[in-house]
């Protein structure tokens, strides 16, 4: 049997699966659950921006502008970059007012 | 093209990990290898084009558009698009020949929206990729995924449109094909062309400067651009929205994602101008159906997901 592990997010309180190898934000997905914003998946957009607030995992890579080094160590990551080791547990960034196509 | 700006000629692209990203454009889009250079940097071509590259990827620690450069018709016009530029107060930059691989000097500038873009006249011709200069064929046998037909445009995000509008327009000979006006009648979305494409580069407003909204590739027809559609879910890729249709330009369409989080868009079809042609105009209160035109609203990620 497969290990799998729990993710809890802490502000919706929801929670869901992930298998090893597999990203959060894409085991959220897959379960049709949206409390991590999606966006470009892929370590780029900085959108799905997260913190860690107990357990282990891997990184892939993350763009610097959205998670500059001190971020890390704080234990913010992108939901899409990260490989869970054991369960975790994770909170939402509060949502920035993102660009708007207005004047 | 009346101060002679001919094309779109090239475009860099950061990635974060370069094999990952080497394998979606030459897999998946079906850009072809041309070239590699000491400072890792890879070249790519897709293959109706002429010169050799027209993508450059380079690895770094945060993806995003390095520049974009035009292809002017020669040296004279490089020369006097220069003078203008510095007469009308950009800095430019001199780029020595050779910088790029096989590409002559470049000028280099950054405009008001914050990108970087360039200007150059002479690059290597190595001609169509897999058919001969006479009597080809219709097209190569060997292309890979969605054998992309050429890098036609970028969509770039930033302040400050119509300073930027006004050196395109004014200084580098662009002309305005499609533009989106909000109620007050400022312009937040400008698509602007030297040839009778809709565009061959366009602009959205974000209070952000410098952002990276898709680097776009042609497809012939819609058939092909529901087998991309195919092979990105084939290769499990990151899909943003489609196949729809955009109101703006009216090209059929379907945006997806490198694996370093950069937009990339492959399309057909879409509107002609000419320069007698007035601007289309989109009303920004009809922009959900100006950018896509089937549903009719935008999704969420059109207007925050860039790189
Ligand atoms: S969704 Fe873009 S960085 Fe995770
Ligand atoms: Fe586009």
């Amino acid at each position: 049997m497969v290990q799998t592990f729990r993710i809890c997010e802490q502000h919706s309180g929801r929670s869901f699966i992930c298998e090893p190898g597999q990203s959060v934000l894409k085991a959220m997905e897959q379960q049709g659950l949206r409390c991590v914003p999606v966006g470009c998946r892929g370590g780029g957009c900085g959108l799905c921006k997260v913190r860690v607030l107990a357990g282990d995992y891997e990184c892939g890579k993350m763009s610097r502008v959205h998670i500059p080094p001190d971020a890390l160590a704080k234990g913010e990551v992108l939901a899409c970059r990260i490989y869970p080791q054991s369960d975790l547990a994770i909170e939402c960034q509060p949502q920035q007012a993102v660009g708007q196509v207005t004047k | 093209m009346k101060k002679g700006v001919m094309r779109p000629g090239h475009v860099q692209i950061r990635v974060l990990d370069m094999d990952e990203a080497l394998k979606h454009y030459t897999d998946l889009l079906g850009l072809i290898e041309t070239d590699r250079d000491d400072q890792g940097r890879v070249y790519l071509k897709a293959w109706t084009e002429v010169d050799k590259f027209s993508v450059v990827l380079r690895e770094a620690d945060e993806p995003g558009m390095d520049f974009m450069a035009f292809k002017v018709v020669d040296e004279t016009a490089l020369q006097q698009l220069e003078k203008d530029l510095v007469a009308f107060g950009v800095e430019v930059e001199q780029i020595p020949e050779g910088e790029l691989k096989d590409c002559g000097r470049r000028i280099r500038f950054t405009v008001p929206s914050g990108h970087a873009f360039e200007l150059f006249a002479d690059k290597l011709y190595t001609g169509k990729w897999g058919v001969t200069d006479v009597n080809p064929e219709a097209w190569p046998r060997g292309l890979q995924g969605m054998k992309a037909v050429r890098f036609d445009h970028c969509l770039l995000y930033g302040p400050e449109l119509a300073a930027t509008y006004d050196i395109f327009v004014n200084v580098l000979g662009f002309h305005l094909a499609e533009q989106v006006l909000d109620p007050e009648g400022n312009r937040i979305a400008q698509f602007l062309t030297v040839s009778m494409k809709e565009h061959d580069i366009a602009f959205i407003h974000h209070e952000e400067k410098g952002k990276f909204h898709h680097a776009s590739f042609f497809l012939e027809t819609w058939e092909d651009v529901l087998r991309a559609a195919d092979l990105i879910t084939m290769t499990d890729t990151s899909i943003d929205i489609g196949p729809t249709r955009h109101g703006l330009t009216h090209g059929k369409t379907i945006y997806f994602f490198d694996p370093s989080g950069n937009r990339n868009e492959v399309f057909c079809g879409g509107d002609y101008t000419y320069p007698d042609h007035k601007p289309v105009t989109w009303q920004a209160e009809q922009l959900g159906k100006a950018i896509f035109y089937h549903d009719r609203q935008l999704n969420e990620r059109f207007l925050t997901v860039l790189t």
